[in-house]
């Protein structure tokens, strides 16, 4: 009896797959003692206890719901306790169209969060607008504005595939290094210029190009008002 | 001969009463009454006060750009029953302006404001004239015809071939910024004052007069549009006395998505995709609302057995969409999803039928003009009967056993949220909202549509029109649709799915049509005008849950700001149909 549950603690271990390869552990302590390096184990903790934001958009966010509910359950993945707030939040899943009005808020709340922190976009609009992109107060994909990790494709995805998108991030994670990531670097990130609303949506990073072209069109109509004025006097 | 058509419709003559004021619209295809704008108070008085069409269901505008005319569209109804009583007013499209009907109908409010927002017309004497959808300095009203957005490729779909000669051609290419954004000629953004809220909060300092007795300041608290409580992307921006709102603005258009003007340019066809993100919970009733609509202009009358699908596919949408109501309740009570857990169980073996007869969970684009796209494949009758004849019931039973007597429900629902039935009609609201206010209103009864004539069922009213009220009236609801389900199973005829081929075009006659259904969140109403070719000329939603948060001001101003939020779930907004 106790030699089974032994065998299955020690399959469990062996599940995790945290073990580094070529180091052999004993049998008999191998269901209790594991030899990794630091990265291994740092991923590993980390991918199973990413904590998405609760925060919705449209009706993909419906689905998420469905996903965390128990016949999908997201609790299989460490992913069930979704944080209302932003710092508490590990990933953040754009669940819907992103439109003009609203990304402001979203690259707020992405500011706001704390490294490490990931981005999935959920559905065909976050990723690139989807059936609603030709519209005026759309953003074609979120990705314009903040980086994006996982794209799942789908109108809207069903909770399998948003499994399948949270699991390919967990594989992401498998592969960072604690040397390498940008937030043990010394420099600090810069947040992202928060767009701002004006006679359309505004990224900060653009008021030279907007100012420069909108001058130009200025010039363009001046142009033909003053050709079509020529015009109107030399026909009478 | 228009006249008396118009005259039979609804039995009143304005024309005559009102020689002056009003004439009938007599062009093809149309119907009601072209009233004066100086005059418009005057004959709406008298349609409320006079002839009982005292629930204004919806106002939108048209522009006829080609005749130079702004078109306001009024549709009334009785709050008793019946039929339609249309009423237009004609204004030039520049500077469109009319008195404001707020004074008489409360619920005209947002739609004012819509119509501002998308085709700046001017309502004179509005209380309160701003953006709704898009936010202030947005510059343009995008619904005018003139208006073209930044990622304009051709007045009408289906477009040209976006791949000519095996090279793709991409219209974000084609653009200086490379994206969806366009600024006027000459604009400098570092001119540009950023407070793009500042007429809401002055409008919610307003209310900070110190009253009389203890001076106590107020603080201005916004809800969302990043909330658990909100639903999705709503905001509430509340002034609060202590604990006690004074005031509220709820704040709407985080998703608004364009769906009226993407679906003026889509052919008939495929609006009906669309539709299925309206209200996303529910998307064969908004396939129906649409369907309807279209039939009614063309004249086409679907098969027997179409119809009784129908009749289930939207009795199953309202129950999938009741029960999440009553979960996500429990949600906003603080009893944080364990209750939306038993309810999603549900909801999921719905979906599952959903997805077994269309082939799409959520986004069923099931519908067609004349029938429904395709017929119930092996099995699914049996899950039908399995689900409305023992799973469901016993279900609903059994949550009405765990929550309906629950002390704490009971303790935090009751009282809370009133809205009496005056308020309830004067403010437009429909639905669940309006039957818990004591109005037996369903317009599968007060103005039935497809096969509801022939089912028996109860029209669910209760008294106190509070938030436990709107509770009981969704729960009986279900039981109710489960008997339409029943009896719609039991007498499922045979035959065709479809009446007619399927056809890609379908040929609209030229005219206007309003077709509406009571969908699970109230009355979803659409709006067409055609002109005779593949698109619609105009396409409106009259979206029952943005005009049911007309009254969400009203209902939570003396209550505690932790009742707000259950009064907004008692609501039961959904935010792709509020902002659309």
């Amino acid at each position: 009896m106790i030699g089974s549950i032994l065998r299955r603690k020690a399959s469990e271990m062996e599940n995790e797959k945290v073990n580094q390869e070529e180091i052999n552990v004993p049998p008999e302590i191998s269901q209790v003692v594991t030899l990794t390096t630091l990265d291994k184990i740092y991923d590993w903790s980390r991918r199973n206890s990413i904590w998405p934001m609760m925060f919705g958009l449209a009706c993909c966010a419906i689905e998420m719901i469905c996903a965390a509910a128990s016949r999908y359950d997201l609790a299989r993945f460490g992913m069930e306790v979704m944080r209302p707030s932003p710092r508490q939040a590990d990933m953040i899943l754009i669940s819907g169209t992103v439109t003009k009005k609203m990304v402001p808020q979203i690259v707020r709340l992405y500011n706001q969060m704390s490294e490490p922190k990931y981005v999935i976009a959920m559905g065909a609009c976050a990723s690139g607008g989807g059936p609603f992109k030709e519209g005026y107060n759309v953003v074609s994909g979120i990705d314009k504005y903040i980086p994006v990790d996982v794209y799942i494709p789908g109108c809207p995805p069903t909770p399998q595939a948003l499994l399948n998108g949270l699991i390919a991030l967990q594989k992401k994670v498998d592969n960072e290094s604690i040397s390498k990531v940008r937030w043990y670097r010394k420099d600090p990130i810069p947040a992202i210029p928060v767009p701002v609303l004006g006679p359309d949506l505004m990224d900060p990073s653009k008021y030279a190009l907007i100012k420069r072209v909108s001058e130009e069109k200025l010039a363009e109509i001046e142009a033909n008002s003053t050709d079509a004025v020529a015009q109107e006097g030399s026909v009478q | 001969m228009s006249e008396q058509l118009a005259f039979t419709r609804t039995g009143i003559n304005l024309a005559s009463q009102f020689p002056e004021w009003v004439t009938v619209d007599s062009r093809p295809g149309y119907q009601g009454w072209l009233i004066k704008a100086d005059h418009l108070i005057d004959v709406a008085t008298a349609i409320r006060d006079q002839y009982g069409y005292d629930y204004l269901s919806s106002i939108t505008g048209v522009d006829y750009f080609p005749d130079n005319l702004m078109e306001v569209v009024y549709h009334f109804y009785k709050s008793t029953g019946g039929g339609l009583l249309e009423c237009k007013v004609q204004l030039t499209r520049e500077h469109p302006s009319l008195p404001t009907l707020t004074g008489l109908f409360k619920g005209a409010e947002f739609q004012e404001r819509e119509a501002w927002d998308l085709f700046g017309i001017e309502f004179a004497n509005h209380p309160d004239l701003r953006r709704i959808l898009l936010w202030d300095g947005f510059a343009g009203f995008p619904l005018r015809k003139d208006w073209k957005e930044t990622f304009f490729e051709e007045e009408l779909k289906p477009f040209k071939n976006r791949w000519p000669e095996g090279k793709i051609e991409r219209i974000e290419d084609q653009k200086p910024f490379k994206e969806n954004v366009q600024y006027p000629a000459g604009f400098n953004p570092y001119d540009w004052d950023t407070q793009s809220d500042a007429r809401l909060y002055d409008l919610l300092r307003k209310v900070q007069q110190p009253q009389e007795g203890i001076k106590t300041d107020r603080v201005i608290v916004n809800l969302g549009p990043q909330h658990p409580s909100t639903h999705g992307v709503f905001r509430m921006a509340a002034v609060l006395d202590g604990e006690t709102i004074v005031g509220l603005k709820p704040v709407v258009g985080y998703l608004h998505r364009n769906h009226e003007k993407i679906g003026e340019r889509n052919t008939f066809l495929q609006n009906i995709p669309f539709t299925d993100r309206l209200d996303y919970i529910s998307s064969m009733s908004n396939n129906f609302g649409y369907v309807l609509a279209v039939e009614k202009m063309m004249g086409v009358q679907p098969t027997e057995r179409a119809d009784y699908l129908r009749v289930i596919m939207a009795e199953f949408t309202r129950i999938s969409s009741h029960v999440m109501s009553i979960g996500f309740l429990l949600n906003d009570l603080g009893a944080f999803f364990t209750p939306a857990l038993y309810t999603l169980e549900e909801r999921e073996l719905i979906i599952d039928l959903f997805e077994i007869v269309s082939g799409s969970r959520m986004m069923c684009n099931y519908f067609r003009f004349g029938g429904v796209a395709r017929d119930l494949p092996e099995g699914a009758l049996e899950k039908i009967r399995d689900l409305a004849f023992e799973r469901l019931p016993r279900k609903i039973d059994e949550i009405d056993r765990y929550l309906t007597k629950n002390e704490i429900i009971q303790e935090r629902c009751e009282g809370v949220g009133v809205l009496t039935p005056e308020e309830a009609i004067n403010y437009s609201v429909s639905g669940p909202i309006l039957r818990a206010s004591g109005v037996p209103y369903d317009i599968r009864r007060a103005d039935p549509y497809s096969v509801y004539e022939r089912f028996d069922f109860d029209v669910i009213t209760a008294v106190h029109g509070d938030v436990y009220d709107r509770y009981m009236v969704r729960l009986q609801e279900i039981r109710q649709s489960l008997r339409i389900i029943q009896q719609a199973v039991n007498n499922l005829p045979e035959g065709p799915i479809l009446n007619g081929k399927p056809t890609y075009q379908v040929k609209v006659p030229a005219g206007e049509g309003y077709g509406r259904v009571e969908s699970p969140k109230g009355e979803l109403g659409y709006y067409l005008v055609s002109n005779g070719k593949s698109n619609p000329w105009r396409y409106h939603v009259r979206a029952p849950s943005f005009v049911n948060i007309t009254s969400l001001e009203k209902m939570c101003i003396g209550e505690k700001i932790a009742d707000a939020v259950i009064i907004l779930g008692s609501i039961d907004i959904v935010l792709g149909e509020v902002d659309r």
